[in-house]
């Protein structure tokens, strides 16, 4: 069956510049295609690129190089005002709920913001109804409405964020980290929540998260990223019952499991510290903490290529 | 009988706001033991930092420890004066923190700030201070440590940054190291490497481990025993085989299968309803009914801490055994 992409990036670039002709590779020729109502999750450590890569997708960071086309549409470099129309159907919803509501605006106003900016109700009327329809939908009530964001817990002010986001029905949603702000208990009341909408409403999602095992619950397809490059990427099942990159390896094998009978013990523990984007390592980015690296992975760069199911950029499997 | 680095009895500690009191820390009484690593975990807000301070005496106005003893060895920390305390901290006990960005000072190079410690505590030369300063980052796997210790804490990665203030910790090999969510700023890969260093530093040192973490991952790896908090409480405590296979706790059941039914496929994950108490004007009743499937009357008065198999402790009226 052939799968139709909803939004696909082809070869993009995001390379932020520092003083002295340096630059911070963010994010470096990444061609990644996001199905129709599919959640694809984009798993790595901090600074590999992620967020960026996200925010460029919906084009909340415009990338040096590249494109990125939603339905085939190309939406770099369009206009400010042709891509509003665009803008309606990619939403964020951000990690931090704390920071990404506005103390001043009750929930009422942070909700019917969006549609406000749109005119997609003619009065401020209907606009409240739709409002309180949203925060229905998120679990929230109507008692909820002139309410302000300090007076909510962590969980709800996530659950406003995504009322939000789903209020103008985007057809594709980012998920920065929607919920490593969150404890245990309450994380798993959003991520029940944001599969049910996401079944509702036919969302697509791109899931951002450096918790693989979120991840799994919510994912249909991972793609783990590694210093701006992707290195693996397949079915959610494939990548955990055989991860085959020695990253994906090493990441999967780091958490730690609630279960001390699981205990690490004398497991293989991935050495050494992030290499730093400004100067990333020639050949495969990895090769400096890969115990499996060899001269071929310091000078060439492995490409990625079809191994059992999945796409993975390693030298290994050639 | 084992020989306890630390003993907390009935320690209450309060905040004093103009809404109210707020018992930050109820009744809470646990051992240290030599050489060992004892965890405490809960959710935010549940009182196992503000725990952690006490133990510290790091509690700032307008909160206080207003009872309960915590002694160190036999020497009872709440009657000591305030200099006395300063000697201790550091010296006997030390701490880390989540974030080390914000507990290294920004303009003091990373090596200066580990010697001072050496300095303050101990008569030596500065010469001999650096050299065990460089010593000691070696120790806790700084590579290249001449180099390291001319950085500035922004030059290093939070990993490093964590190493250097473990270094600091541990330069004055104090009797117990107060952990207060080491890892949670780091991603898993480095979180693996400083679980493992702190095991080795234990075995190496002899240094007793509180662990503070809302993550039962890190608790499962390296702690022997576990105190789960929840709304300033303990609710159960157990050695930590013992309580990850047997939890009789319906908060300690809930949050392990918020964190197993994550593996588990399922098509909708286990949650615990509602959210954690606001800790002002909290009832005599047990804090957890609210939110508990199994809320019975009796539920109205706070059960006692039982003792339900040797050393296995927990707070709740229907503490029958739970097969998960």
């Amino acid at each position: 069956m052939e799968k139709n992409a909803l939004i696909a990036a082809k070869k993009l670039t995001v390379e932020f510049s520092l003083s002295g002709n340096k630059k911070v590779h963010a994010v470096s020729d990444v061609s990644l295609d996001v199905y129709e109502h599919e959640v694809l999750a984009l798993v790595g450590e901090s600074g590999c690129g992620k967020s960026t890569l996200g925010k460029a997708m919906v084009q909340l960071i415009r990338p040096t190089g590249g494109e990125v086309s939603f339905k085939g549409t190309p939406i770099t470099g369009m206009s400010r005002k042709a891509f509003q129309e665009y803008r309606r159907q990619m939403q964020i919803v951000f990690q931090d709920p704390y920071a990404s509501l506005d103390p001043r605006m009750s929930v009422r106003d942070i909700v019917a913001e969006p549609l406000e900016t749109h005119c997609v109700c003619p009065t401020k009327a209907e606009t409240t109804e739709r409002v309180v329809e949203l925060l229905k939908a998120v679990g929230l009530t109507s008692d909820h409405l002139y309410r302000y964001a300090h007076q909510f817990s962590g969980g709800q002010r996530q659950r406003i964020g995504i009322a939000r986001a789903i209020a103008l029905n985007p057809a594709f949603i980012v998920c920065d980290e929607p919920v490593s702000a969150l404890d245990v208990s309450v994380q798993n009341q959003i991520l029940n929540l944001l599969k049910d909408l996401q079944g509702r409403f036919g969302l697509t999602y791109l899931f951002i998260s450096h918790d693989l095992s979120v991840v799994r619950f919510i994912a249909d397809r991972v793609c783990v990223m590694f210093l701006g490059k992707l290195c693996e990427l397949g079915d959610t099942e494939t990548i955990y019952e055989k991860p085959m990159h020695p990253y994906t390896r090493f990441l999967l094998d780091a958490i730690p499991k609630a279960d001390p009978h699981q205990r690490r013990g004398e497991r293989l523990l991935l050495s050494g510290e992030l290499p730093s984007p400004v100067n990333p390592p020639s050949g495969c980015r990895f090769h400096t903490r890969c115990p499996y690296a060899t001269g071929k992975c310091k000078a060439t760069e492995p490409p990625l290529h079809s191994v059992e199911g999945r796409l993975v950029a390693c030298h290994l499997y050639e | 009988m084992k020989k306890m680095t630390l003993q907390v009895r009935d320690l209450c500690t309060s905040f004093f706001t103009d809404k109210g009191e707020i018992k930050a820390v109820n009744n809470v009484s646990f051992d240290v033991p030599k050489r060992g690593i004892i965890g405490i975990v809960g959710e935010s807000g549940c009182g196992k930092s503000m725990t952690a301070r006490s133990v510290m005496r790091l509690i700032k106005y307008p909160g206080r420890i207003v009872s309960g003893s915590i002694t160190l060895e036999g020497k009872e920390l709440t009657r000591l004066t305030e200099s006395e305390m300063a000697n201790v901290r550091g010296e006997e006990i030390s701490m880390i923190f989540q974030e080390p960005m914000t507990s290294l000072n920004p303009v003091m190079k990373a090596g200066r700030q580990v010697q001072e410690v050496v300095m303050l505590h101990r008569k030596v030369s500065k010469k001999e201070a650096r050299a065990e300063v460089l010593r000691m980052f070696e120790k806790v796997g700084i590579s290249e440590p001449e180099k390291r210790y001319e950085c500035y804490p922004h030059e290093l990665s939070g990993g490093l940054r964590q190493r250097v203030m473990i270094a600091m910790a541990m330069i004055c090999r104090p009797k117990l190291l107060i952990a207060d969510e080491p890892t949670t700023a780091l991603d898993v890969t480095v979180e693996a490497q400083i679980l493992e260093l702190m095991r080795n530093l234990r075995d190496e040192i002899g240094t007793s481990i509180m662990l503070i973490s809302h993550n039962l991952g890190v608790v499962a790896e390296i702690c022997d025993y576990v105190h789960v908090m929840y709304a300033g409480r303990v609710v159960e405590q157990a050695e930590t085989f013992e309580l990850f296979d047997n939890p009789r706790h319906p908060y300690t059941i809930g949050l392990m299968n918020a964190v197993d039914s994550l593996e588990r496929k399922q098509a909708v994950l286990d949650t615990i309803p509602g959210t954690v108490p606001n800790l002002l004007g909290l009832g005599e009743g047990c804090s957890f009914a609210p939110r508990c499937g199994r809320r019975t009357g009796r539920c109205d008065q706070m059960s006692e801490l039982i003792e339900v198999v040797p050393g296995h402790l927990v707070r709740c009226h229907c503490h029958r055994q739970e097969v998960r």
